[in-house]
């Protein structure tokens, strides 16, 4: 599954150059092919067990203890519905977008999912790595190639903050693995699953923890590195918005829950204070900073900052809840987030603009485009009854456990949400329209509807019955809590004894 | 009778659906069939629960599991007991008649399939909201009325005011629902579920200061969705929305979701002297206030909606002093005379052309009389004219604070009873009496079609005669018997008998009333010119009533326009200037060590030998270290 979009990408880059109608239906037809193949991994997915499942393991290089070992968990399995499904939308959805270079522009998103579904599967570190830089790439190129008029700054600073955090990781991978040896003579120790065995001492720990910690911080992004995620996500093309926001993000919180917190435990332990500090920041500042945005993809970059928050603070909440409610958030800002990029690109391609200012009055002449938006702002905002609910209650609830302050203050940020979102529906759909010429333009077509109505399906279906969703992952977190609950227990809840002593305990 | 409860609901979803996906295309002027058939049978059903209540069959069904983690879980379930049953009663008898009434008010409205559509998505919330087993469900549903009200404040979105405000009512409420929000994760970390029989049943080993925080974080919640002061702001601007979603979801059924969750809640407030006190106080005080400004309002519509912050506050007082059955009672009671007014009020602007302005009005009495005299009995009933269902009800509510022992309380409430019947007989005045002021609306004001009077006189019915149903004799009337059960763990006195003293003060709440009710008669029949001198004379007062109080210009100068400032200084200053200038500093560092560092690559075997060195030695004493 991992391979067959790069199949596909290959495929189409030999035989097909000039037949544009031959390798559009190639890509759609690969990318379908991988979701289903997803699809039956969820099926086949025994949601008992918390242990790696469909693992394959090869020899790749033993001289260096590294080997091909892929497997999945149900976080996991959850990540790659969400990148098989977002990366079939976005084929029909710039079917007409771009307008030159168009096979490479389809063959780097499959070399990108690639890239997406290894760094989801990889049991082994320096793989993880492999995989990890391999998505880079792609990105790199399609906001720095096929972007908006400062592409090449945007792509420039996406890729240097990116990079380095992946040098650090690169150098504290290297570091533990040969840590981690049993001995002086034998090889690195690379594989997860002995890893996940090695004890490190306390600055070990704590270092290696900061350097893979700094590197999924800057992927996640929370605040204060997140300053690259609005600018390559204005120049960015819609897609490519989709693919950044809707799974590069979530790698980070992927990352942090696969190697930051169950390899150092000790540290990970320590340092949750300040990282939920910085989450609520980044809730809050997140969302006053979408309030006062002019730029629709800005706004939503900016929402992601501040949605992203959620899942950092319910996951270092560090209780069964908070972890699941994280976890569910990632899975939801990416159905909606993506939506919302998508909705955003619709709207640009009849308009010519993104300017806020410059809207208004859209509901009119887009009846079926006003629907979408609005059932996707209301998700984004937290209405029940939808995804973007239950995970972020859950993470407020996981972290209302934790400490009650901080609940008060990131609950601050859903009036938030519901502030900068329906300001931004106010200003946009509703209210008189501006430009009459707007009637002569065509809705929303099937095409474009089609990829929107998958990603509303589940919106509902996580915000309805989040069971399917939530069993899958339950083995795992509840693993993951087990193993922090004696190291939490040890460095006790920091913050309370704070607040205990300055006597302002509830 | 489980299928019956399920589909209560489910049948206006469905038609929602329906409705929403092809009444553009396909159903057009037809949307309506789905939508008020739908609320039919709710209706009727509703009744059949009703009946089944009243016979003594309670209902408690979980249908599935809808979140678990760990060891939290929460179900989607039903709990229909007398409390629900009452409030089926009004939600689905006001819901079917404002969707009758809709079918001549919107005939014609572009957005006509819309308007049945958002409506019914409005019914389902609602009774979902009624029907939920536990506080996340009701939070859930507590949400989605605030979105149908969202939806159809907004209906009209061209016009600014009405999309503006929509998106208040919205943000309001969140306000209000981040405390709930939070009253519900603590009530799940204290207490360990969210079900309402769970909860009730630990509530007794709560320590004070728990029950205090838990009841004024859930109160914060009802004071958004109820209006009260200080999150009122929202309820008189909704009346941008159309005329019957005021009458139903802004008077007759959602915003008195707040009364009903504390309702629901009283075993918690038992707990808490603080919090009922807190409920009572901010009750007392929104009644008078808004009662205040609705007596200089000239929009027939705001009138009505100050008169419902005002009547919602009411119904928190009694709450807070302990009488519960009397909270319910008024709810009842206001939700069918509230939604009359409403579609009364509807009918005249209906006759007028769109005109809301009631010193364009004058001498519509003859013209409309069937809505005249239903808006008049609504009047006689808001105004607690004896033997109308808003005496007792009102009395009820009195007569509470008074035995409880809350006398500045009742004091103030006896002052309401006289603005209220004033305000409502100026209303009435200057909307039927004296000559037209306006001769070409004049003209052209006819009565509405019988779609829209038909509703009128239903609702008139309960309006007259609930009272003398349910609440007589006072204080052990049907409605006293009905809601014991419900209430039984926080009314911990017997029920007072209705003696003399109870007699005096009930002749003399209403001679109040009809004092009200005269000064009303004086000021704009007898000496019309008497209202201009009166305001002259008071003056600054009258200016600020007005304004109402600048509740929203404070709120705009303390809160909103500082966070725009803010906001916009974070985003130029603060990720602009400091945070991605640190980074392009970062970058220009790297540019300049570079340039710093190209001698030690000049090719020089010698400079390469020497640093490797250096980085070895470096190198080795970390590893030492680390060893170490």
């Amino acid at each position: 599954m991992t391979f067959l979009p790069t199949l596909g990408a290959l495929v189409m880059l030999v035989l097909m150059r000039g037949r544009p109608l031959l390798y559009k239906y190639t890509a759609l037809a690969t990318t379908a092919a991988v979701f289903v193949l997803s699809l039956v991994m969820v099926f086949k997915f025994n949601q008992n067990t918390a242990s790696f499942q469909f693992i394959e393991k090869v020899n790749w290089i033993p001289r260096l203890g590294s080997s091909y070992h892929m497997g999945v968990d149900g976080i996991s399995v959850l990540l790659i519905l969400l990148t098989t499904l977002l990366s079939l939308v976005i084929i029909p959805a710039s079917w007409n977008y771009i307008k030159d270079r168009e096979l490479s522009f389809f063959a780097a998103f499959l070399f990108l999912e690639t890239g997406m579904i290894g760094t989801f599967c990889a049991r082994d570190l320096l793989l993880f790595y492999v995989f990890w830089e391999l998505m880079l790439i792609p990105m790199y190129f399609i906001i720095g190639v096929w972007g908006g008029p400062r592409r090449i700054y945007a792509a420039l600073k996406f890729f240097l903050f990116t990079m380095a955090g992946s040098v650090l990781m690169l150098v504290a991978i290297v570091a533990i693995a040969y840590l981690a040896r049993p001995n002086h003579f034998a090889a690195p120790v690379f594989d997860l699953d002995q890893l996940q065995n090695a004890v490190f001492s306390f600055p070990v720990q704590l270092a290696a923890f900061l350097a893979f910690f700094i590197a999924f911080a800057i992927k996640v992004p929370m605040w204060p590195v997140h300053t690259w995620l609005p600018d390559a996500h204005v120049e960015a093309p819609t897609a490519g918005s989709v693919i950044l926001a809707g799974v590069l993000l979530k790698m980070g919180g992927y990352g942090i829950i696969r190697f930051c917190i169950p390899l150092f435990p000790d540290a990970a332990a320590a340092a949750v204070p300040y990282i939920l500090i910085l989450s609520i920041i980044a809730i809050i500042y997140g969302a006053l900073l979408s309030l006062v945005q002019k730029d629709l993809k800005k706004l939503v970059a900016y929402s992601s900052v501040s949605h992203m928050g959620f899942v950092t603070g319910g996951i270092f909440a560090l209780n069964i809840i908070g972890v699941e409610g994280g976890v569910l958030v990632m899975f939801s800002h990416g159905l909606l987030t993506g939506s919302l990029f998508l909705l955003v690109g619709f709207a640009y391609e009849r308009l010519h603009t993104r300017e806020i200012s410059a809207m208004g009055g859209l509901a009119s002449p887009f009846p079926v485009l006003a629907s979408f938006l609005l059932f996707f702002t209301l998700a984004s905002l937290g209405l029940p009854g939808l995804s973007g609910f239950v995970g972020e209650f859950l993470s407020l609830l996981g972290l209302f456990s934790y400490n009650k302050a901080m609940a008060v203050i990131a609950a601050g940020g859903i009036i938030l949400a519901a502030a900068y979102l329906l300001w931004m529906y106010l200003r946009t759909m509703f209210t008189e329209t501006r430009d009459e010429k707007w009637f002569k333009l065509s809705d929303l077509n099937l095409r474009e509807i089609s990829a929107l109505v998958p990603l509303g399906a589940l919106a509902v279906w996580v915000g309805v019955y989040p069971a399917t969703f939530l069993n899958i992952i339950n083995p795992s977190v509840t693993r993951l809590v087990h193993q922090m609950a004696p190291y939490m227990a040890q460095h006790g809840n920091f913050l309370t004894r704070f607040l205990a002593a300055l006597g302002g305990r509830l | 009778m489980k299928a019956v409860v399920l589909l209560i609901p489910l049948l206006p979803l469905a038609s929602f659906v329906f409705t929403g996906l092809l009444g553009r295309r396909y159903l057009k002027e037809k949307s309506h069939f789905a939508s008020v058939g739908a609320v039919a049978i709710s209706w009727l059903l509703s009744m059949y629960v009703f009946i089944q209540v009243e016979r003594g069959h309670t209902l408690s069904w979980q249908i599935y599991s809808w979140i678990a983690v760990g060891h939290f879980s929460v179900d989607i379930g039903f709990l229909v007991d007398e409390l629900t049953a009452i409030m089926l009663l009004v939600v689905a008898t006001v819901g079917f008649m404002v969707h009758v009434y809709s079918i001549g008010y919107m005939h014609g409205d572009k957005g006509y399939y819309r308007f049945f559509a958002y409506i019914n998505l409005f019914m389902f919330s609602m009774f979902m909201l009624v029907l939920a087993n536990n506080y996340l469900l009701l939070y859930v549903f507590w949400e989605a009325v605030g979105l149908c009200s969202y939806l159809l404040i907004a209906f009209w979105f061209p016009k600014v005011s009405a999309s503006n405000a929509g998106m208040k009512a919205f943000l309001v409420n969140r306000v209000g629902d981040f405390g709930f929000s939070l009253g519900i994760m603590l009530i799940f970390v204290t207490l360990g579920t969210l079900s309402y029989s769970g909860v009730f049943a630990a509530a007794g080993g709560l320590s004070g200061g728990m029950a205090t925080a838990i009841c004024l974080l859930l109160f914060t919640g009802a004071v958004g969705k109820s209006a009260q002061f200080p999150l009122h702001v929202w309820l008189p601007d909704a009346m941008e929305g159309p005329t019957p979603v005021s009458s139903l979801i802004h008077a007759a059924t959602m915003v008195n979701a707040g009364v009903y969750m504390v309702a629901r809640s009283n075993p918690l407030f038992a707990h808490s002297h603080t919090a009922m006190l807190v409920v009572a106080i901010i009750g007392t005080f929104t009644a008078i206030f808004a009662a205040s400004i609705a007596m200089v309002q000239t929009d027939i519509k705001k009138v009505l909606a100050y008169s419902t912050v005002s009547q919602l506050g009411y119904m928190f007082m009694a709450l807070g002093v302990g009488a519960w059955t009397a909270a319910m009672f008024h709810l009842l009671a206001h939700g069918f005379f509230k939604g009359l007014l409403f579609l009364c009020s509807g009918s005249v602007i209906h006759a007028m052309g769109g005109e809301q302005d009631m010193l364009k009005m004058g001498g519509l009495r003859k013209k409309i009389k069937i809505t005249y005299w239903t808006f008049l009995i609504g009047a006689l009933a808001l105004s607690g004219f004896p033997g109308l269902s808003g005496f007792f009800s009102k009395d009820a509510v009195l007569a509470g604070a008074f035995d409880g022992g809350y006398y500045y309380f009742w004091i103030v409430a006896v002052i309401t009873v006289f603005l209220t019947a004033f305000y409502s007989f100026r209303m009435i005045f200057l909307t039927f009496f004296n000559e037209p002021r306006d001769a070409r609306l004049f003209s052209h004001a006819h009565e509405s079609p019988w779609v829209m009077t038909v509703p009128l006189i239903v609702l008139a019915v309960p309006t007259v005669g609930a009272g003398l149903l349910l609440g007589v004799p006072p204080g052990s009337g049907y409605i006293d018997h009905f809601l014991h059960g419900v209430f039984a763990a926080a009314i911990h006195a017997p029920a007072h008998e209705f003696g003399l003293l109870s007699g005096v003060l009930m002749a003399f709440s209403a001679a109040v009333g009809i004092a009200g009710i005269l000064l009303a008669w004086h000021f704009y029949l007898r000496c019309p010119w008497l209202p201009a001198k009166a305001c002259k004379r008071s003056g600054r007062f009258y200016t600020l009533l007005l304004n109402k109080y600048y509740i929203d210009e404070i709120y705009f100068a303390v809160i909103i326009n500082p966070l725009r400032r803010f906001s916009g200084w974070l985003w130029r200053i603060v990720d602009a200037g400091v945070i991605d200038g640190a980074v392009n500093g970062a970058g220009w560092l790297a540019v300049g060590a570079g340039r710093a560092l190209r001698p030690i690559q000049a090719g020089k075997i010698q400079g390469y030998l020497f640093t490797m060195m250096l980085g070895l030695l470096v190198l080795m004493i970390v590893y030492v270290f680390l060893t170490l």
